[in-house]
């Protein structure tokens, strides 16, 4: 397939290899793929096993679903328990436990949970069940973000009145701040999520090489692009100069998507935002600005304060959290593997397809 | 959620275009990039084209691996 197969090249891959091995420095270095697809990519394609002893690459907190907060769960499962509600999501978010309930055992209850692959989908629903209040779970970064907004905007155009969006967007370089200045955990440099960089550009990691003085690297997700990621990065670590580098020029521009920007800035404005595990995050959310505030269905379907139940630690020995900050590697959590595995997952690093556990169990 | 593919453009109809990958073949928004025609690439996630993929960048990609070796 073409822009996949040529990034493949097993030859490319040993040169890419072998220079990463011979430019590895001898104390080790620790690098931070923000990315959910970046932690699968790497480990489906079995480039964990090429690195030399002492280079790590860990996950981050780039997995959407896995950040998102348990009240956010809670409150969707209240809003799909609603008379004549249909909840639209992701097909990822219907596993990820609340408190003590799950989507897909709401749908299994009765309730109307219908998995969508696009927001667009989410107006189809409505448009097609206009006697019913349909609920989209808007949950992604900011790749995502501008999908959802054009569907916000098509359904103003459309005078849709039935379809609200259930915000749980999040954004990128806010969360890499965060991690940053806990200074908890070694990070030598960051592999740059690729897709998220084709909409935001190249400067809002800026502030990282230039505060930190940590290296960063936009990368692609074929085995050529994470290889010369990380070889762009020991580069930057051994020669003590540090900027955005960007291996995915094919697809990422230095200004980013302008025009996707523009529709992010029209639909939606930035909110503090509870990450899973990492607790508040400042300016790191999107929530629908107050133009198109009848599609938020926060405002327009008030929730009973009491209903909700109070928020607990899901699983006292889950450490997903650690997990997502990069403090661990998947299989330092005591469940990994043993009572917690992609078919009986009790976290939500376990249940996405771009949460780190999941993938270091897939393709151990 | 950075999943996505490079899907080359079959037609375009408006917002949307008909995209193929291999034997998949989806019908996609458009809105989001700019100056497309029949035979351009473009990365594709949640049924929305995000960019369209730049030959020339892709090979220059392809080609520093001869620089390292």
């Amino acid at each position: 397939m073409k822009y996949i197969d040529e990034f493949r090249v097993p030859r490319a891959i040993r040169v890419l290899t072998e220079a990463i091995q011979k430019e590895s420095p001898k104390d080790g270095a620790v690098f931070m793929e923000v990315c959910g697809t970046h932690t699968q990519s790497f480990r489906r394609f079995g480039l964990h096993k090429t690195l030399p002893p002492g280079l790590k690459l860990v996950a981050g907190p780039g997995c959407p679903v896995c950040v998102s907060s348990v009240e956010y769960i809670e409150k969707a499962i209240l809003y799909a328990r609603m008379p004549r509600v249909i909840l639209a999501s992701y097909g990822d978010m219907l596993r990820v436990p609340g408190v003590s309930s799950t989507l897909e055992k709401e749908r299994g209850s009765g309730a109307r949970v219908r998995v969508v692959y696009s927001a667009t989908e989410a107006l189809e629903v409505a448009r097609g069940n206009p006697g019913y209040t349909v609920i989209f779970l808007a949950v992604g970064f900011e790749t995502t973000a501008p999908t959802v907004a054009l569907t916000v905007r098509a359904a103003a155009k459309e005078k849709i009145g039935n379809l609200y969006f259930f915000s749980s967007l999040k954004l990128i370089p806010p969360v890499m701040r965060f991690l940053l200045e806990r200074r908890d955990s070694r990070i030598n440099g960051f592999l740059c999520p690729g897709h998220v960089s084709s909409i935001i550009g190249i400067k809002p990691y800026a502030f990282i090489p230039k505060s930190y003085k940590i290296g960063c690297c936009v990368a692609g997700f074929e085995p050529h692009d994470m290889l010369q990621g990380i070889l762009s990065l020991l580069k930057q670590l051994k020669e003590r100069v540090y900027s955005v580098d960007n291996q995915y020029a094919r697809v990422v521009k230095e200004e980013g998507n302008l025009r996707a920007q523009r529709i992010i800035a029209d639909v939606f404005e930035s909110v503090p935002a509870h990450w899973r595990g990492l607790g508040m995050i400042e300016a790191s959310g999107l929530a629908l600005c107050r133009r198109f505030a009848r599609f938020d269905a926060e405002r327009q379907i008030p929730l009973k304060a009491g209903a909700l139940k109070k928020s607990v630690q899901s699983v006292s020995a889950c450490r997903c959290q650690e997990v997502l900050a990069g403090r661990i590697e998947p299989f330092q959590c005591p469940l990994f593997g043993k009572a917690c595995t992609p078919g009986h997952p009790l976290g939500p690093c376990m249940i996405s397809s771009e949460g780190a556990c999941n993938a270091y169990f897939r393709y151990r | 959620m950075c999943l996505g593919i490079p899907m080359k453009i079959l037609r375009i109809d408006k917002e949307w275009a008909v995209v193929e990958a291999g034997r998949l073949q989806r019908r996609v928004n458009i809105q989001m990039v700019e100056g497309l025609k029949a035979g351009d690439y473009v990365v594709v996630h949640a049924g929305f084209a995000i960019e369209k993929v730049d030959p020339v960048k892709a090979r220059q990609t392809l080609t520093i691996i001869d620089e390292i070796h």
